[in-house]
């Protein structure tokens, strides 16, 4: 069993939370205290029908309000996959809490109304998942029930929708009618849409092949904490712990160490539990190497003929989230893989129109939830990759060093 | 050459190496952390992945355990023994003693629960804790779900849901100021039946009362409560003997048994598998008092 990690997005009004619920009820996640602390909410407000809505809206101020203040986090498991829902809300903190979600997201699931069609917010979540790389997209059309489950409707928004994501880097895409609300094609095909040929959604989410989206080409090992017992058992121990951010190590390979570029080889790959033949991503281990080199946390273990670009100029597409917009000439902290260092904003590009794709070049500023294309002096040089070869040694966060709080999610796109 | 299909790690694997990741980058980013340590199976659990990453060597912090004073004598042993075998360094923060101090006043329900977190915040500062390590997980509530794994705290402890710090990749962001601190819940993504499957797969030692036993008990508004010396059922009220189990271990006023005869940890993930009752909601008083209960209490800064 492995973990697929979903990330939803849509509306209040798409069904989103709805749709969470029945997948919820339908693998038996939720538990009778839930289902009858929400049963006991839907009866209070006079509801027709159990909201399922309300097991996702978690706090007081949001049942208050009835909206979605943050990301939600959901777990479900079948025989046969453990899955975890990033569950965003799609109002105002869209990007930011999107960006979040979907940061590490294997799928996007995106619900469109079936009686609205694509909507302005549908293409922008679609370009953010696309944006993120999240390798898979599913589309559900939802509230089929409320179309008369009607295939010529179904039909009018994949052709519209496959025609929107052509101008996107859509890698695999699914669609799939559904009724949350009712359960049709969620876990079981439904009668009412005999038309209907593909996977439910349970089916599709449990059968998705993921397994060739990591990178196993590109050596990347961020050294994360060198361990050092200094104990008598192991006097000369020295070993650099990390998650593996790419490829695949083994006792043996020659490697190169960076920024210094030394090179050495690895004498052993282990876990707390023993060495290991293969490590891969993204498993966390301790590697050795032959030489006493002087590394230290920050640095990268790659392959001598295949290394990350040691560069202190970078242009990436960054995601905003702070209130206090963002302008050249400001200075942040930057934190890439597990090294930190301070940035200088030399250019702002372009700002990026999320509903129209358009390039607004005359942009001076990004505002909260604004993306855009910048170019960053860093202090230090940086071992990056393109987003677009590694989700991880492509992406950087800035910290405002005043506030300490993360304003900007970034996604490198070009670094010299 | 590299085939795809043979590198796919289980999902134990997968939230193993994640929570990993999550206490070393807190190690080496900030001062003074402290691992939140209740005897309780999660923090059994965290205690071993905090362990493993940092083998061979020792655990580069401190242990710390928020003593109500009403415990389950099984896991005060248990906790002993096993700071000793880790060889690493305990804090002990006493509620008995804030009370005995003044600090905090004990409740007319006699329930310590909201005593821990004046305790908590006073230890913390005291020692200068910048980050501490708890073990809850989002699958618990509904509160908890929204909470980021490296949840910010300002100098009152509090959290605030409208400003958290965004959480992407692997990308954490761990600067407080002098005085801040943050939590840090290296479990996030773990359920209740992960925590189960791994206790099974790394055969970690988890407290006698996690698993069926014969008990006095009696019934307090649905909820079955061992008879011990910090409760008592109230008078005139009927004990019987059943076979019961705890599915959470905190409080001993609060915390509530269920019936069952899962007397191994296999039996206990077989039972945890089909329960349709969440772990809370099946044993805990606590969070009983109002829809909101924990979204009040993480605002004051409890764990």
């Amino acid at each position: 069993m492995d973990i697929l990690r979903i990330a939803t997005a849509g509306s209040v009004d798409d069904g989103k939370s709805t749709l969470i619920g029945r997948m919820l009820l339908d693998t038996k996640t939720v538990f009778q205290d839930q289902l009858e602390s929400v049963e006991r909410a839907s009866m209070q407000r006079g509801d027709d029908y159990v909201d399922l809505a309300l097991l996702t809206d978690g706090l007081r101020a949001e049942r208050e309000q009835g909206i979605t203040i943050d990301v939600a986090y959901r777990y479900l498991a079948t025989p046969r996959r453990k899955f975890i829902i990033a569950d965003t809300p799609g109002h105002i903190q869209y990007t930011r809490n999107m960006v979040t979600g979907a940061s590490t997201a294997d799928l996007a699931l995106i619900l469109v109304d079936a009686r609205k069609g694509l909507v302005e917010q549908s293409r922008r979540h679609a370009f953010l998942a696309t944006m993120l790389q999240v390798p898979h997209l599913a589309l559900c059309v939802n509230k089929m029930d409320l179309v008369d489950f009607s295939q010529e409707v179904y039909d009018r928004i994949v052709d519209e929708f496959e025609d929107f994501a052509t101008r996107l880097n859509v890698r695999d895409l699914r669609v799939i009618p559904v009724s949350a609300l009712h359960g049709d094609n969620m876990v079981s095909h439904s009668p009412r849409m005999p038309w209907y040929d593909g996977p439910t959604l349970l089916h599709h989410l449990e059968n998705l092949y993921v397994a060739s989206d990591r990178n196993f080409i590109d050596v990347r090992f961020p050294v994360q904490f060198v361990i050092r017992p200094k104990s008598l058992a192991h006097h000369d121990y020295r070993g650099y712990a990390g998650q593996i951010a790419g490829g695949v190590l083994k006792a043996g390979d020659e490697v190169m160490v960076l920024p210094s570029g030394l090179t050495s080889r690895i004498a052993s790959v282990a876990t707390a539990d023993g060495p290991v033949e293969e490590a891969f991503a993204p498993m966390s281990v301790v590697v050795q190497l032959e030489d006493e080199l002087d590394i230290s946390r920050g640095d990268m273990i790659c392959r001598v003929n295949n290394a990350p670009t040691v560069a202190q100029d970078l242009e990436a597409l960054v995601c905003w989230m702070a209130e206090e917009p963002l302008e050249p000439g400001q200075k942040l902290a930057i934190k890439h893989t597990t090294r930190t260092a301070r940035a200088v904003v030399k250019e702002l590009r372009y700002r990026l129109d999320v509903n129209t794709l358009h390039r607004d070049e005359s942009a001076d500023r990004l505002g909260l939830n604004d993306i855009g294309r910048i170019k960053l002096r860093t202090t230090q040089p940086l071992l990056c990759d393109p987003y677009s070869r590694n989700r991880l040694t492509g992406a950087f966060i800035l910290i405002d060093e005043r506030t300490n709080r993360t304003v900007a999610a970034g996604m490198i796109a070009a670094a010299s | 050459m590299s085939d795809a299909a043979n590198y796919r790690l289980s999902q134990l694997d997968t939230l193993e190496a994640e929570s990993i990741f999550i206490f070393r980058e807190v190690a080496a980013e900030l001062e003074r952390p402290v691992l939140l340590f209740s005897g309780g199976k999660d923090s059994i659990v965290m205690l071993r992945l905090a362990e493993k990453a940092f083998a061979p060597a020792r655990i580069p912090f401190p242990v710390m355990h928020v003593d109500t004073g009403h415990n389950f004598p099984e896991v005060l042993e248990f906790r002993d023994k096993r700071v000793q075998e880790l060889g690493v360094n305990l804090v002990v923060a006493s509620v008995q003693e804030a009370i005995d101090r003044g600090l905090v006043h004990e409740q007319p329900d006699g329930s310590r629960n909201r005593l821990q977190t004046p305790v908590l915040l006073e230890a913390l500062e005291e020692n200068q804790f910048r980050a501490a390590f708890g073990g809850a997980r989002r699958d618990e509530e509904k509160a908890r779900a929204k909470e980021r794994i490296y949840s910010f705290r300002d100098e009152f402890g509090q959290w605030e849901p409208k400003s958290q710090r965004p959480e992407v990749w692997n990308l954490f962001n761990g600067r407080v100021h002098p005085g801040e601190n943050i939590r840090v819940f290296p479990l996030s993504n773990w359920t209740e039946l992960d925590v189960w499957e791994y206790i099974a797969r790394e055969s970690l030692e988890v407290p006698s009362i996690y698993f069926a036993h014969r008990r006095e008990v009696f019934d307090r508004d649905g909820m079955l409560y061992g008879v011990n010396e910090h409760c008592r059922p109230a008078p005139g009220q009927a004990t019987f003997t059943e076979s019961v189990r705890y599915r959470t271990v905190g409080d001993a006023t609060l915390t509530a048994a269920v019936r069952s005869d899962a007397d191994s940890v296999e039996k206990v993930i077989a039972e945890t598998a089909t329960s349709r009752l969440t772990e809370r909601g099946a044993t805990r008083g606590d969070d009983r008092f109002s829809e909101a209960a924990m979204e009040d209490r993480k605002r004051e800064g409890y764990f």
